[in-house]
């Protein structure tokens, strides 16, 4: 286990070097002077010029992509072409927001996700289970752009529920410690902003949400179908067990590897996929980052911001693999 | 058994559910009544993105300008409604005869954020900084005046304080527009004390002697300015904070007025107007427009080179009924590219009329009886002067046709678009501009000179005589003479037909009903010192 968890590890750095290098590429491969971007449609010849000489950018591409390794090793992303603020100090609060936002949304997808699934499964074509199902189609195919608004129109303007956007009322602002707003509130003791903080995430996160929780449901269902099947089940139904203990206790346990494996995949790509929810809900985070840094050439920023999501990325399906091993002890790394 | 377990489950999440909701209600309601008994003092504006930086001097973009306005001074402001010049931290100024020298008398007892005074030797220092700066650092101090300290074009000879409160700037040949320029906001007056204090990172620290004092910066998110309570205009500021939030996409920004999150927005979409204007709870502002969106036609690019094919085009274009179908009317039809507010607009000028014959005897004539295939660029992005740049270019597309001319529609990503569209790959394009001082030169010379080719003479139309023109016309110090040039440039501007000039639109902005002093400036950079909630 110990010696698996080590070479997975590993792996890992081959594949950030390749995707740096990819990364670093593909930027540089779409059009677009980030002086030019930078300073505008207004500018002058002369003064993008003499950016693109200070920002290094007519230099030969190896020598820009050595100068960035090098400063990766020492634990420098760079600094944003933009502001001019290095990229390790501004990177965090975007990042804090989207954790928060992504697993709000994971905790809710997984949840409800996972029940519907189970229950769908035990009442096998009964109503439940054809809402439940017809549900979670339009939910995979629903654009989060659009769901997005109408939940703003719906539960924000119409029933006054929820704020539309942002992570806190600008009235009232909120003291980052720790740029989690659930643990800063909390460690703060300002219960009022504790609950704003819960409701300024709900709308989001559930839109985000939608799609994950979707497939989550179809695939607990059809593991649990496949499961349920068994001999062993049918034993322990046949013994009189309760549902919940038979559900939760007996089939769960061999259904969930599956499912897990899903929830890690969606977990990923909710923190690539944020960018739209962010966008709608004026959610400060990563995906926001790096999308407006792509509208604005900011290299070091694309780069740093692909490179630390897809290590986030690589983090979480390790952690899916040693849970495989926790949970079904059958499974062994050798 | 079952039954029991799954009403648990739904309880608990309908409990939590609707204690939550509950919160929100509860907090709106209360937020409500103290917004009745006493009138808030806290304005939130809510904008389309972040600004780049907040020195002034060092960055070009509008939503830079926006927040600096409100936390820096320049010497002269313009007025409310135009791009005429009034007094700010200049109370007066004389201007030589030749219109060499300008002699300026300081506001006295004004006083930066940070408690030092402001006084001649600060507007010294402060253009002594930009004209020892290059393109790179101070960007639009170079392209207004003529470039910087030891370039041969640079206007500014000499600043010199002659006393504590009188500061005097010697010319080395006139410039007809320098009132104009010294009122734009990257010439605002930086406490020098602070510029030394923060060296690079002042653009994080601004300070000014603006009514707004800079407090807070969170990227992406917001810039909270809060009262300055020494203002020198008695009674102002009226508000006790000023926020500007970011909330990127046009749509959630209104969700985020209507629920009262924010208190103005800009940007709304003229889809939306009716929406806005049928609500009492809100109004409507009206930005005067300053601004030109146009279809460039790269003179460079195959039929396109034939000046008749342009005439053609031009007179293929029903704009009225583009502006009813897309600006939900809220735009007039341009002839020139200047648009009328601006001193110099040649209002004689005949517009080429909607004619289809007219435009499929032209083609014939340029010898395309049958018409010919062509790319019609459409900007990917919303702005003031193109709200959708894909539908107008669809209703452009389908007027073509009508004469042969066979459109095929393509889009970028914005940087991209704009890159590919200066080094002349689009035979035809959307685009547009919005005026930085209301001068004709901005318009004329920035956009349609052979100087401006590879910048912003995106349709590489290069003509001597309109450049003659031009280029006399930054000299003439005589209003009347200048703009008597300027007539004759849109002159010989219509006639080549290098663009077919679709609209000057005014931007719309929404707001709550109770806010009173607001008029959106047409340069689109608002100063909040007389605005307040009723």
């Amino acid at each position: 286990m110990f010696s698996y968890t080590v070479k997975r590890l590993l792996t890992v750095i081959p594949v950030l070097l390749g995707m740096s290098l990819v990364v670093f590429f593909m930027i540089r491969a779409i059009p677009g002077n980030p002086a030019q971007v930078i300073l505008g449609q207004k500018a002058t010849k002369e003064a993008v010029e003499a950016l693109t000489h200070k920002l290094g950018l007519d230099q030969p591409w190896y020598v820009q992509y050595i100068k960035y390794l090098g400063g990766l090793l020492k634990g420098d992303l760079g600094e944003s072409l933009r502001t001019g603020v290095a990229v390790s100090q501004e990177i965090w609060p975007y990042l804090a927001a989207t954790l928060e936002l992504s697993l709000a949304a994971m905790f809710i997808a997984v949840v409800i996700g996972v029940n519907a699934g189970i229950i769908s499964a035990w009442f096998q074509n009964s109503w439940f289970d054809y809402v439940a199902m017809v549900l979670a189609l339009v939910g995979v195919s629903m654009p989060i752009f659009w769901l997005g608004l109408m939940e703003q129109w719906i539960f924000a303007i119409n029933l006054d529920w929820f704020p539309t956007s942002g992570r806190e009322d600008v009235r009232n602002p909120i003291e980052p410690i720790t740029h989690l707003y659930v643990i800063d509130t909390l460690m703060q003791g300002h219960t009022d902003q504790f609950v704003q903080t819960l409701q300024h995430l709900v709308l989001p996160s559930v839109a985000l949400a939608t799609i994950p929780m979707a497939i989550i449901a179809r695939m607990t269902r059809s593991s649990m179908l496949e499961v349920m099947k068994s001999d062993y089940i049918r034993t322990a139904r046949a013994k009189g067990l309760s549902m919940f203990w038979v559900v939760y206790k007996h089939s769960l346990k061999n259904a969930i590897i599956p499912v897990l494996t899903v929830i890690g995949l969606q977990m990923g790509l909710l923190l690539g996929g944020a960018i739209l929810t962010e966008t709608i809900f004026s959610w400060p985070g990563i995906g926001r980052y790096i999308y407006e840094a792509i509208g604005y050439r900011d290299y070091p920023v694309i780069q740093s911001g692909i490179l630390i999501v897809a290590m986030i990325f690589i983090f979480i399906n390790l952690i899916v693999d040693l849970l495989y091993a926790a949970i079904d002890p059958r499974i062994k790394y050798n | 058994m079952k039954k029991k377990w799954l009403l648990t489950m739904l309880t608990f999440l309908l409990v939590a559910a609707t204690a939550l909701a509950g919160c929100g209600k509860s907090e709106q309601t209360g937020g409500e009544k103290t917004e009745e008994t006493d009138k808030p003092t806290t304005l939130v504006y809510g904008r389309g993105g972040d600004s780049v930086g907040l020195d002034p001097a060092t960055v070009t973009d509008g939503e830079s300008f926006k927040v600096t306005k409100n936390i820096f001074d320049t010497l002269l402001d313009y007025n409310d409604g135009d791009t005429s010049i009034q007094p700010a931290l200049a109370e007066k100024w004389e201007v030589s005869p030749d219109g060499l020298t300008y002699t300026f008398t300081l506001r006295k007892g004004v006083k930066f954020h940070d408690g030092t005074d402001f006084n001649a030797e600060a507007v010294v220092f402060n253009f002594e900084r930009w004209a020892n700066g290059n393109a790179d650092t101070f960007p639009y101090y170079g392209s207004m005046f003529g470039g910087y300290k030891n370039d041969e074009g640079h206007v500014i000879k000499e600043v010199k304080a002659l006393d504590e409160h009188t500061v005097q700037f010697v010319l080395k040949r006139p410039q007809a527009p320098f009132l104009k320029n010294l009122a734009m906001v990257p010439f605002a007056i930086a406490s020098p004390e602070a510029v030394k204090k923060y060296g690079d990172k002042f653009g994080e620290n601004p300070v000014g002697t603006g009514p707004f004092v800079f407090k807070e910066w969170k990227r992406n998110e917001r810039i909270v300015l809060e009262k300055n309570k020494e203002y020198w205009l008695e009674g102002h500021p009226k508000l006790d904070k000023l926020i500007f939030v970011s909330i990127p996409d046009n749509s959630a920004r209104l969700n985020a007025l209507l629920k009262g999150e924010i208190d103005i927005m800009e940007d709304l979409n003229p889809s939306d107007l009716a929406q806005v204007e049928g609500n009492k709870d809100f109004q409507v502002f009206k930005r005067p427009s300053m601004n030109v969106g146009y279809v460039g036609l790269t003179v460079t690019r195959g039929p396109l080179g034939n000046k008749l094919v342009r005439q053609a085009l031009n007179h293929a274009v029903d704009k009225q009924a583009i502006i009813d179908a897309f600006y939900a009317g809220q735009a007039q039809p341009a002839k020139n590219p200047l648009p009328p507010s601006i001193p110099g607009y040649n209002d004689a000028i005949q517009d080429y009329p909607y004619d289809l014959e007219k435009a499929k005897q032209l083609l014939a004539e340029a010898g395309y009886p049958n018409g010919f295939e062509m790319e019609l660029w459409a900007m990917p992005v919303p702005r003031p002067y193109m709200p959708d740049g894909q539908k107008v270019a669809e209703a452009l597309q389908a007027s073509f046709a009508k004469i042969g001319v066979k459109a095929k529609i393509v889009t970028y990503e914005w940087a991209t678009y704009l890159d590919k569209v200066a080094k002349g790959e689009a035979d035809a394009f959307l685009l547009g501009w919005t005026g930085d001082n209301g001068d004709a030169d901005n318009f004329l010379y920035a956009l349609l000179d052979k100087d401006s080719i590879g910048s912003n003479n995106y349709t590489y139309y290069a003509n001597d005589e309109l450049h003659n023109i031009l280029i006399e016309a930054q000299t003439v110090s005589d209003e009347n003479k200048r703009n008597e040039l300027y007539k004759k440039a849109q002159e010989i501007i219509k006639e080549d037909a290098p663009w077919i000039p679709l609209v000057h639109s005014t931007p719309l902005l929404a707001g709550k009903a109770n806010i009173e002093g607001f008029n959106p400036h047409p340069t689109g950079t608002d100063k909040f010192t007389k605005v307040q909630f009723k």
